[in-house]
């Protein structure tokens, strides 16, 4: 029996070990060769001449480190800011499908929220600017937060539905049965109980915002930068080591945030 | 009733068709121990949650010192839960926990902490403060939410099955414990459980529930020797129900014919009735000489059972009847198949509605 079931573990596959390692190559080969080659001391995207910091200062000091400057400021105030945003309305959301019960459209509702996690980014970066066009809006830091606060919503939901699964009702019970109003049962029990999932729906929000290019080149308008859309403007001018610097640098942080997401989120989970 | 605490008056609770409740009466006295007994899914918790507020009621009245609570809140009424898997807030230690209900009521942080300490030392509890629920045993957490509960000094306290998470030995430890407890405060409990042994040994009145439905209530010995009907003749304890038919019914005693044809009077509630359903004890059946007995019967299989044989006996009439035999050195166990005389120990025969 034991036996059987080995043959079917898919790790038993010959070749399977290969077929994996191909896989992980195709994936990461090339952020492996921007890091690499953001360390190059050479001109050269393309040849070795040595390792060196040099365009990770040329970033902060370069002659082009006003504009990247201007541009990831605009990204972190936006990424805060939508990140905050979708993390209230997704807490909100969650605190109610969970305390709504069972009615009728609740898998249809929980569809609907997770739907634009589904939707071709593309097409809702048509939608929004086609409908921030209609309704007037032309561009410029606001319409991007807009456009960011809605496509983050689904991120931030998923992590603290997650965790609201798991808190038993009966905490907001026991709070209440001790003379808790519900409004003290939710602010001293269920959001204490909730934080880890809250701070990872954050988390993932804000990266997520931070990371989008496509959403934000549609409707951005001209004239204001995020830090993907001014280096895709700058690579359109020639790829420079420093796009390379940058990147890496982008990458660290997502690593990052996802990294301490996931933590946030594990270590909650524990305390249950 | 004097010193009625909680009057449950006709409470019926309905979730869509389903009754859950159907008229359910109970007064509850000060300072009582008060159990709900009942199988799985007989209404227990729905009582509870009745009372606590936590399940608006669909008909009746439930009167708290004479007042109906309907119209309160759960955070409004002087009454607090023991949860059956306890429902410790996990982010807070034990002495928040406990600090929690006072606090809510408005008291300042150092009156809190004293009562709060108080309530844990009742419940042996005191070295435990500073630990996260999470950190504690089972049984140290059940007594965190005693300690919880009880700290308000509520009017009731109400307590779903709070032992059924511990494991028998510690059970039986705690029983007596939270008996002493109840005592020791004053406060009446309302105490759920499906365990007849653990209702007998702790209450001072048992209701004994099914399907939403109260079919006694009364001590514990009145429970066990005077069962009201068959269900609760059948459910606490062991019983052997024969049906036979009845000779003449005057002032609650009956004279009913045994099958074998042997007459004997016994206790009864019922005024008149032609059929009806004996309910005899297994520890009150003897052995005896069968031309001495009351039935006669064939001895089939025995149980060991420690400190008592179990014997089961089959009448000529294929009835089965159950005896348990003290374990004692003079006991004579009788070969399966043999012929045995069972005589009913005086009283022990109760006549109940077919
Ligand atoms: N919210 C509800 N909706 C529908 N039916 C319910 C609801 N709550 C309880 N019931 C039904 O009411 C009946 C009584 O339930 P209750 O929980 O009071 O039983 P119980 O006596 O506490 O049983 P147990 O010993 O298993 O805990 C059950 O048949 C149950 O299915
Ligand atoms: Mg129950």
């Amino acid at each position: 029996m034991s036996g059987g079931m080995k043959q079917l573990d898919l790790r038993r596959f010959p070749g399977f070990f290969a077929i994996t390692l191909a896989c992980v190559a195709v994936l990461y080969a090339p952020l492996m060769v921007v890091a690499v080659y953001s360390v190059n001391e050479s001109t050269s995207i393309t040849r070795w001449g040595g390792f060196s910091l040099a365009w990770y200062a040329d970033v902060f000091t370069g002659p082009e480190s006003p504009k990247f400057q201007r541009a990831a400021m605009n990204s972190i105030i936006i990424a805060v800011l939508a990140g905050t945003g979708a993390t209230i309305i997704a807490t909100s959301a969650a605190v109610a499908m969970h305390r709504a019960g069972r009615f009728r459209a609740k898998t249809a509702t929980f569809a609907l929220i997770n739907l634009p996690l589904m939707v071709p980014e593309v097409v809702t970066a048509v939608a929004s600017l086609i409908f921030f066009t209609a309704i007037g809006f032309s561009g410029g830091i606001g319409t991007i937060l807009l456009a960011h606060l809605t496509f983050c919503i689904p991120f931030a939901y998923l992590p603290i539905a997650a965790r609201m699964q798991s808190i038993s009702d009966s905490y907001e019970q026991a709070a209440m049965d001790l003379y808790a109003t519900p409004r003290e049962a939710f602010r001293l029990i269920l959001l204490p109980l909730m934080r880890p999932g809250i701070f990872s729906g954050f988390l993932l929000a804000f990266i997520i915002s931070l990371d989008d290019f496509l959403i934000t080149n549609f409707v951005k308008g001209a004239g204001v930068e995020t830090l993907p859309t001014a280096i895709f403007g700058a690579v359109k001018q020639g790829i420079k080591p420093n796009i390379m610097a940058i990147s890496t640098l982008m990458l660290g942080v997502s690593v990052a945030f996802v990294t301490l997401s996931w933590l946030i989120g594990r270590s909650g989970q524990k305390t249950q | 009733m004097i010193g009625t605490v909680i009057s449950i008056d006709r409470v019926e609770k309905r979730f869509g068709t389903f009754t859950a409740l159907h008229g359910v009466s109970v007064d509850i006295a000060d300072n009582e121990f008060f159990t709900l007994l009942g199988p799985s899914g007989c209404g227990k918790t729905t009582l509870l949650r009745c009372i606590a507020g936590f399940e608006p009621v669909s008909g009746g009245q439930i009167r708290l010192n004479g007042e109906d609570i309907a119209p309160l809140p759960p955070y409004r009424r002087p009454v607090n839960t023991v949860f059956q898997h306890y429902a410790l807030f996990p982010h807070m230690t034990v002495l928040e926990n406990a600090m929690f209900g006072l606090q809510r009521l408005g008291w300042g942080v150092v009156d809190a902490e004293g009562r709060a300490r108080q309530a844990l030392e009742l419940v042996h509890l005191s070295a435990f403060l500073k630990r996260r629920p999470g950190q504690l045993s089972g049984g140290q957490q059940q007594r965190v939410a005693l300690a919880r509960a009880l700290a308000p000094e509520p009017r009731v306290l109400l307590l779903d099955e709070p032992l059924s998470a511990l494991d028998l030995k510690l059970r039986q430890a705690v029983r007596m414990e939270l008996k002493q407890i109840q005592r020791e405060t004053g406060i009446a409990f309302v105490f759920v459980t499906h365990d007849q042994e653990e209702a007998l040994t702790m209450s001072d009145r048992i209701a004994v529930m099914s399907d939403g439905r109260v079919q006694q209530v009364g001590t514990p010995r009145e429970i066990y020797e005077s069962p009201a009907n068959r269900f609760v003749a059948d459910f606490i304890g062991e019983t052997n129900l024969i049906e036979v038919p009845v000779l003449n019914i005057s002032n609650g005693l009956a004279e009913v014919s045994l099958p074998g044809g042997r007459a004997i009077q016994c206790p009864t509630r019922l005024v008149d009735a032609t059929q009806g359903v004996l309910s005899v004890r297994p520890e009150r059946i003897d052995l005896c000489a069968p031309s001495e007995a009351d039935l006669i019967a064939t001895a089939g299989a025995q149980v060991y059972l420690g400190t008592d044989i179990q014997l089961k006996a089959h009448l000529a009439g294929g009835e089965q009847m159950t005896v348990r035999l003290q374990n004692a050195a003079a006991t004579v166990l009788p070969q399966s198949g043999a012929r045995l005389g069972l005589r009913l120990e005086a009283g022990a025969a109760r006549l109940l509605a077919a």
